[in-house]
């Protein structure tokens, strides 16, 4: 029989894994909460990166790894890097022959603007949305499988967990039908969870309602690995909102966008009116190379001590200025038409004419689901091997946002959609190689193991659709993201983290009074959210642990108690009391936070980075002034 | 500020369930949208008269217009949720599911048929493989700028709902697959397999439907030229009918276009 193919989620990584599956004539079977032309990979909006060099600057994927791995402050396995890195012009090739409308230079080639930490031209565009340009992309494409019969697609369906037989290893899933509450299970040879990002764990974020990352959490409640859990990117510039935060992509820095407050703190005065030689463009005078296009965890901290610090925020909010209008507004609306009609709807302000008012808000995990990759004695990854993008769970791959594996300590802007594309591509592959060579010594999936999967999950719904208890499971979620959003963001505290650990706990208890608010049978997306909370729950306590047990600080974890102080001369190296310094901190912490659950808390511990005995690059310090 | 938001949602709680007008007021607060407002009565759901009922259920993803989930019509307009600020609505505000699709629950609907459409149109550019075959075909900067417009379709619905072709038993197609042929008609590598786009849009509820009454450019929340693609489009079939029969006996030997 052939094999099956189970993915789940629709984005850029969930995409590209079926089609690589369906190009080589698998049957794949994808599931996703919501069409997957839906999906979050929409939101993206900046671009893509790839060292495709046709700006005379001498651009090369090795310096692209380097600037990925320095931006990540080397807390990651280098050979997926350098994998990436060197697929990526190809991968940029590829969506342009699928038709993304990326823009183009007069002679018709592709164009490539600047991004965070890096001084080149490296990032392809769509106007400025880039995320929904190439989502659509690959969607036509998995059409066109799905009209030919290779791709089953099942839509408002929501994965639950995955079927483990008595191995451990994964044999299916089992899934919610989100219009009929139907709960089914599925079998497989290989799964791959491609279900994005947990923004949502922080209630409000740049981050679509549907980014729970309640399939990852329920994963790692199943056994899975959870690694650098702690790693949440803060985005330096959003519209902060009621409901979410709506991003203001860094393309705005890298087309020249501005981050400036007056001189005087008590300036009053209309943005615009205020001259040039009394704003205060503290990044630019900070960090003179890199200017305002420093990575977003420099930036981020920076903004943050500027106005709670330094009680400079404009008009007296918690805002700076993020200013545009320097630049003419026809180039702003062929380059960044998308966000500017984003903060116009949205703020009702016209940004072409009027400063825009930004704050950083929680963006991206860098953390994720473990896996694994195989690379030979040169770092280059092996192609089709089964190790590739696998997890700790045999038969189960992770690729996309989900997964831990390409951006380290903090991600550089552009390289999440790469990542996505990147793992997805080489996932497929992986999963063949197993599902032909691995699972068929293991037979048919037992219809035992599938049936004890739609039983486990039937009984917990109905559980769930009797709960009738005083505590309202939206309410519970408001608070958790307050809580998270307070004490694990740009700045932690040991303190809080501890307390915070406490205040989860007590969440936990109260989910358990909680009222399910409806017991229908159609759409009943209380039910389904009473499930998701749970491991939203579980997934805060777990990024909070393992912050509280990261004494350093480290790209996005920042802890001002554990930070290295700045060095006395401009180029770290050259202070060797600071270069010790560094070189002990690394020893100690330049280590994998994984996870494991467990009923009374989850299990850390600090594991070395295995492709350091032969690294691509040594790691250097991180300094961007 | 009014102290308030009182918002009327017609609700049902499945597609064959009767239909009911419940209203909720709920305090205002900054920045308020249609969907912080359907957030805070997520977490207390009591309608204005003070009976407990569920929260009502509707789509939403993205929150920032691109993903087109949040779509409904508003005080009688079809539009997203989350672009729909409240200091700009009057009220009571009204929400009621769009009406052109079949119903799942309350706000939510089925817009399955759009993807169907998306499907017989051929709606993607037949590339070769995803193997390294180098750069893409080059473009004018002119034409990128048409075809990003075109690609920003998120396939709402809005088009359709405000569409007097379209019905819940009529064949029409609708704006946005017509629109989406035009955009990988385009596209150089996509333009060698014009025809057989376009010949999904002569079949019946094909481009000729259309009863030009324009509705859907104006709705169109990312303003795509809906009415200019239809008469681009509905001029490529026309001269493709006759190319078919021209072609005809090519065609038959099926050594024709594709
Ligand atoms: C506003 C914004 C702008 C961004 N801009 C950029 C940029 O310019 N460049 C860049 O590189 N990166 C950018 N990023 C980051 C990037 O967009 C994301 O990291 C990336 O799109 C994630 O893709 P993904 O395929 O991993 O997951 P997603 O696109 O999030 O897809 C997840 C899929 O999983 C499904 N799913 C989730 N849970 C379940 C479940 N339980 N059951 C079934 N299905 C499930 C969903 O339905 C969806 O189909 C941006 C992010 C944001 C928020």
């Amino acid at each position: 029989m052939a094999e099956r193919y189970i993915v789940v989620g629709g984005g850029l990584a969930g995409l590209m894994t079926v089609i690589k599956l369906a190009e080589a004539g698998k049957h794949v079977d994808v599931f996703s909460i919501v069409p997957v032309k839906r999906s979050h990979s929409v939101c993206a909006q900046g671009g893509i990166n790839g060292a495709v060099n046709t700006k005379g600057e001498g651009d090369h994927p090795d310096i692209h790894t380097r600037d990925t791995l320095r931006s990540g402050d080397f807390l990651l396995e280098q050979p997926p890097v350098k994998g990436m890195c060197y697929a990526a012009p190809q991968i940029i090739y590829l969506l342009d022959r699928m038709g993304v409308p990326f823009n183009r230079t007069s002679e018709g080639l592709l164009d490539f603007r600047r991004f965070g930490g890096t001084l080149h031209h490296r990032t392809a565009f769509s106007g400025a949305s880039t995320g929904q340009q190439l989502l659509y992309a690959l969607d036509e494409q998995v059409r066109r499988y799905e009209s030919e019969g290779l791709v089953r697609k099942f839509e408002y369906w929501e994965y639950l967990s995955f079927v483990k037989d008595a191995e451990g290893a994964c044999r299916g899933i089992v899934a919610l039908d989100l219009r009929t509450m139907q709960i089914e299970a599925f079998p497989a040879d290989a799964v791959c969870l491609a279900t994005g990002g947990p923004g949502i764990v922080y209630g409000r974020s740049t981050n679509s309602t549907i980014n729970t990352g309640t399939a990852a959490s329920r994963a790692y409640i199943d056994g899975a690995i959870y690694t650098n859990a702690e790693f949440i990117q803060v985005h330096p510039t959003a519209i902060p909102g009621e409901d979410k935060h709506r991003l203001m992509s860094e393309s705005a820095r890298g087309e020249g966008g501005r981050i400036w407050v007056p001189k005087n703190k008590d300036d009053k005065r209309d943005p615009r009116t205020i001259p040039e030689n009394e704003r205060w463009f503290f990044l630019e005078e900070k960090y003179p190379k890199y200017r305002n296009l420093v990575p977003r965890d420099v930036a981020s901290r920076e903004i943050v001590y500027v106005v709670r610090n330094l009680g400079r925020g404009v008009e007296g909010q918690e805002a700076v200025y993020l200013d545009v209008t320097h630049i003419p507004a026809a180039t702003l609306d062929r380059k960044l038409g998308g966000i500017m009609e984003i903060y116009e709807k949205f703020v009702g302000v016209d940004p072409r004419h009027t400063p825009m008012k930004i704050f950083p808000a929680v963006h991206y995990s860098m953390g994720g689901l473990w896996v694994d990759y195989e690379a030979d004695a040169r770092n280059d990854m092996v192609p089709g091997s089964p190790r590739q993008q696998a997890t700790n769970i045999p038969g189960l791959y992770a690729a996309g946002e989900v997964d831990y594996g390409y951006h380290g300590a903090n991600r550089l802007g552009a390289n999440s959609l790469l990542s996505c594309i990147y793992a997805g591509m080489i996932a497929g592959p992986a999963m063949i190689s197993y599902a032909k060579n691995v699972a068929p010594k293991k037979g048919d999936v037992p219809k035992t193991l599938l049936g004890q999967g739609k039983t486990y999950w039937s009984d917990r719904f109905d559980k769930i659709y009797k709960m009738d208890g005083t505590e309202n499971p939206f309410v519970i979620g408001r608070e958790m993201g307050e809580l998270m959003q307070k004490i694990s963001t740009v700045v932690k505290f040991n303190k809080d983290l501890d307390e915070g650990v406490g205040k989860i706990r007590e969440m936990k208890e109260r989910w358990k009074r909680s009222n399910v608010l409806d017991t229908g049978r159609t759409l009943n997306q209380s039910a389904s959210y009473v499930n998701q909370l749970w491991n939203m729950l579980e997934l805060a306590e777990l990024i909070l642990v393992c912050g509280r047990l990261r004494d350093e600080s480290r790209g996005s974890h920042y802890k001002p108690d554990f930070a290295l102080p700045e060095p006395k001369t401009k180029d770290p190296t050259q202070d060797p009391q600071w270069m010790e310094a560094w070189r002990v901190r690394n020893e100690k912490w330049l280590k994998l936070t994984m996870a494991r659950f467990s009923a009374d808390g989850p299990k850390v511990t600090f594991e070395p980075l295995k492709s350091l005995a032969n690294p691509i690059l040594k790691p250097e310090p991180r300094w961007y002034a | 500020m009014a102290d308030q938001i009182v918002m009327r949602i017609e609700r049902r709680d499945g597609p064959d369930a009767p239909a009911r007008w419940e209203e909720f007021k709920v305090p205002s607060h900054p920045n308020a949208n249609v969907i912080s407002v359907l957030m805070e009565i997520q977490r207390n759901p009591v309608t204005s008269d003070g009976k407990r009922t569920t929260p009502p259920a509707w789509d939403a993803a993205c929150l920032e217009e691109v993903c087109g989930s949040c779509t409904m019509v508003i005080n009688g307009r079809v539009r997203q949720a989350c672009s729909a600020l409240i200091n700009r609505l009057e009220q009571p505000i009204t929400l009621t599911p769009m009406k052109k699709f079949p119903l799942i629950r309350d706000l939510a609907v089925d817009r399955g048929k759009m993807f169907e459409a998306l499907k017989r149109v051929r709606g993607w550019i037949p590339i070769d493989g995803t193997y390294d075959l180098g750069p893409g075909p080059r473009q004018a900067p002119e034409d990128q700028e048409i075809n990003y417009v075109l690609s920003t379709c998120m396939t709402c619905g809005c088009c359709l709902e405000v569409c007097p072709q379209v019905g819940k038993d009529t064949a029409f197609i609708g704006a946005a697959a017509i629109s989406q042929v035009r955009l990988f008609n385009n596209h150089p590598t996509g333009k060698m397999h014009a025809d057989e786009r376009l010949r999904g849009l002569m079949e019946t509820g094909g481009v000729n439907d259309c009863g030009k009454a324009a509705n859907c450019a104006e709705a169109c929340p990312k303003g795509i030229p809906l009415t200019s693609s239809i008469a681009e489009m509905a001029r490529a079939t026309t001269r493709q009918a006759f190319k078919d029969w021209f072609l005809r006996d090519e065609r038959a030997a099926g050594a024709g276009p594709a």
